[in-house]
């Protein structure tokens, strides 16, 4: 658990220290702030006091910025070659993908903490569903530990960011459209499955505020997946042909 | 830590990197890995820090195999990896922090280790600068001083002293050969001076394959079994001494020299005992002996001799 840290706070920093974690906060901030009060089905053109709004522009905002938080991790130590270093040293590959994962969650969970404010006007100028609030809140953060999860893994496949980028931009496509679309055209079992596979749907259901066990079970096992799926992928150099 | 490396082979594809070689480290000794670009140095040093999985033999250090244990024997060993790749957007001391975290060294500890560290790699002037701001020389520092943070006790280096200039060269050798006193050193080269200041013993390697294995010494000797000797003789008949001096037992060539004329290039198979044949032959035929000088086999021809068949 200490190295997970340990690694999880470099990166961290090296966000702090590049200016991605800051374009990242004041694009994500202005871009859900503009669409909350000022435009299109804001509070006000809604006339109800809710973040709906707010959870659907994060939401497309989160799909593409954390592909771009993302594309660097592995990629970049691969082609400069800081990977070795990383690796031979006495840490597990698991907890190098686990640390890399933490830093960019919490950057996401810092980001999600800076919209707070929203929430407390927006319950200040009418009767709010606190309860649908905090499940939105938490759909956005399972949200993102998938994308997350998907990024570091098409990070971990390449050692060009931009391949990377556009990888997990696909993966996230096909999760969050792909599945959901084809869950509408298909009929029984499988649309069923292309339901149950789709993000969106899961988020829908969260953000409306009940908590199915079925939706924590399907972000947390992708997110796993997605880390094993890296992890695996580094391990690879180990394969004995 | 000992290491001892049996049997070991790792196969890219078709392609043959390390083939079936063998050989043991002592601690306490400078290996000085030595082959052309492209000989498996690497690989083997990839293997050696778990890097990656060799696809046949095995490798243990200290009594650790590396299937079993990586994680305990990556503790013990520092590694400093071919062209020194680096963190360039960090501090060098939170840089060396981070590596001494991750390789189980204490926040107690951790002050004392990075005064130590930064004072013997000569970085106390640039330990607050970025690691990218760094001129090479001071960035391969850094490289060591990484390798060196939580006191291994094998210490792996590809190539440590590339892209230096030659006073860098030095400072780093000599403290490759300090290090060395105390702990097991591998390190890789294909400079051959290189090898011959720091190291204690010698492995060749070519084309996957260990060709030679011995003190600089013992190699300069083995790679022929001959001993060529040059001597300078104040004389009036230089072909009449040549004939004599091809009847002394063991001597198998003599050559005049054209374009100095008091000088024979004698080859011999024994050593001592030909120059003692010689000396007592000036003697007995009253020839002024001027100059009596051995040829040492440099390294560099043992080296071509050996990589190029």
């Amino acid at each position: 658990m200490k190295n997970i840290w340990i690694i999880a706070n470099r990166e961290f920093r090296t966000f702090l220290d590049s200016l991605v974690a800051y374009i990242l906060l004041v694009v994500f901030l202005g871009l859900s702030g503009f669409f909350t009060w000022l435009f299109g089905t804001d509070v006000f053109y809604i006339k109800q006091a809710t973040l709906l709004p707010f959870f659907q522009i994060a939401y497309w905002t989160l799909f593409f910025f954390i592909p771009a938080l993302t594309m660097r991790m592995i990629a970049e130590e691969k082609r400069v070659g800081t990977l070795e270093t990383l690796l031979t040293r006495a840490i597990t590959d698991w907890q190098i993908v686990a640390g890399k994962y933490l830093a960019c969650l919490l950057l996401i969970g810092v980001a999600l903490l800076f919209t707070l404010p929203y929430y407390f006007t927006v319950s200040w100028l009418g009767p709010i569903d606190h309860g649908a609030v905090w499940c939105g809140y938490l759909g956005l953060l399972l949200l993102s530990s998938v994308y997350i999860s998907i990024g570091i893994f098409a990070s971990s496949i390449t050692s060009n960011q931009i391949v990377a980028f556009l990888l997990a931009l696909v993966i996230g496509i096909v999760f969050h459209w792909i599945f959901d679309l084809m869950s509408s055209v298909a009929s029984g079992s499988l649309a069923g499955l292309m339901n149950y596979l789709s993000t969106s749907s899961h988020f829908a259901s969260v953000s409306r505020g009940v908590i199915d066990s079925r939706d924590i079970i399907y972000f947390v096992s992708l997110s796993l997946l997605g880390l094993i799926l890296a992890e695996a992928q580094l391990a690879s150099r180990n394969v004995v042909d | 830590m000992d290491i001892t490396v049996s049997n070991l082979s790792k196969t890219y594809g078709d392609q043959k990197a390390v083939d079936n070689i063998s050989f043991q480290v002592k601690t306490g000794e400078i290996l000085g890995f030595l082959g052309p670009n492209g000989a498996g140095k690497t690989t083997t040093m990839k293997v050696l820090t778990c890097y990656m999985a060799p696809s046949s033999g095995t490798v243990k250090v200290g009594d650790l195999d590396i299937f079993d244990h990586p994680e305990e024997i990556k503790k013990h060993i520092g590694y400093l990896p071919e062209n020194n790749p680096l963190y360039l957007e960090m501090p060098v001391l939170e840089y060396l922090s981070f590596v001494a975290g991750i390789q189980g060294v204490t926040k107690e500890q951790l002050p004392g280790r990075l005064r130590t560290i930064v004072s013997k790699c000569g970085l106390n002037k640039e330990k607050h600068k970025k690691i990218g701001e760094l001129s090479k020389g001071y960035r391969q520092r850094v490289g060591l001083a990484q390798a060196l943070i939580h006191d291994p006790e094998i210490l792996i280096l590809d190539e440590p002293t590339t892209g230096l200039d030659p006073n860098q060269i030095v400072e780093i050798r000599n403290l490759i050969r300090e290090i060395g006193k105390e702990k097991t050193v591998i390190l890789s080269t294909h400079i051959l001076p290189e090898v011959e200041a720091t190291c204690d013993r010698i492995l060749i390697i070519s084309n996957g394959k260990i060709v030679a294995d011995g003190t600089p010494d013992t190699l300069s000797n083995q790679a022929q079994g001959k001993y060529i000797v040059t001597i300078r003789i104040k004389a009036e008949t230089p072909e009449g001494i040549a004939a004599q001096l091809r009847k002394l037992p063991g001597v198998s060539i003599v050559e005049l020299d054209p374009t100095r004329p008091d000088w024979f290039q004698i080859t011999a198979d024994t050593d001592l005992e030909t120059r003692e044949a010689i000396f007592r032959l000036c003697v007995n035929n009253h020839w002024v002996l001027i100059e009596m000088t051995p040829v040492e086999e440099r390294l560099e021809d043992i080296f071509r001799e050996l990589t190029l068949k």
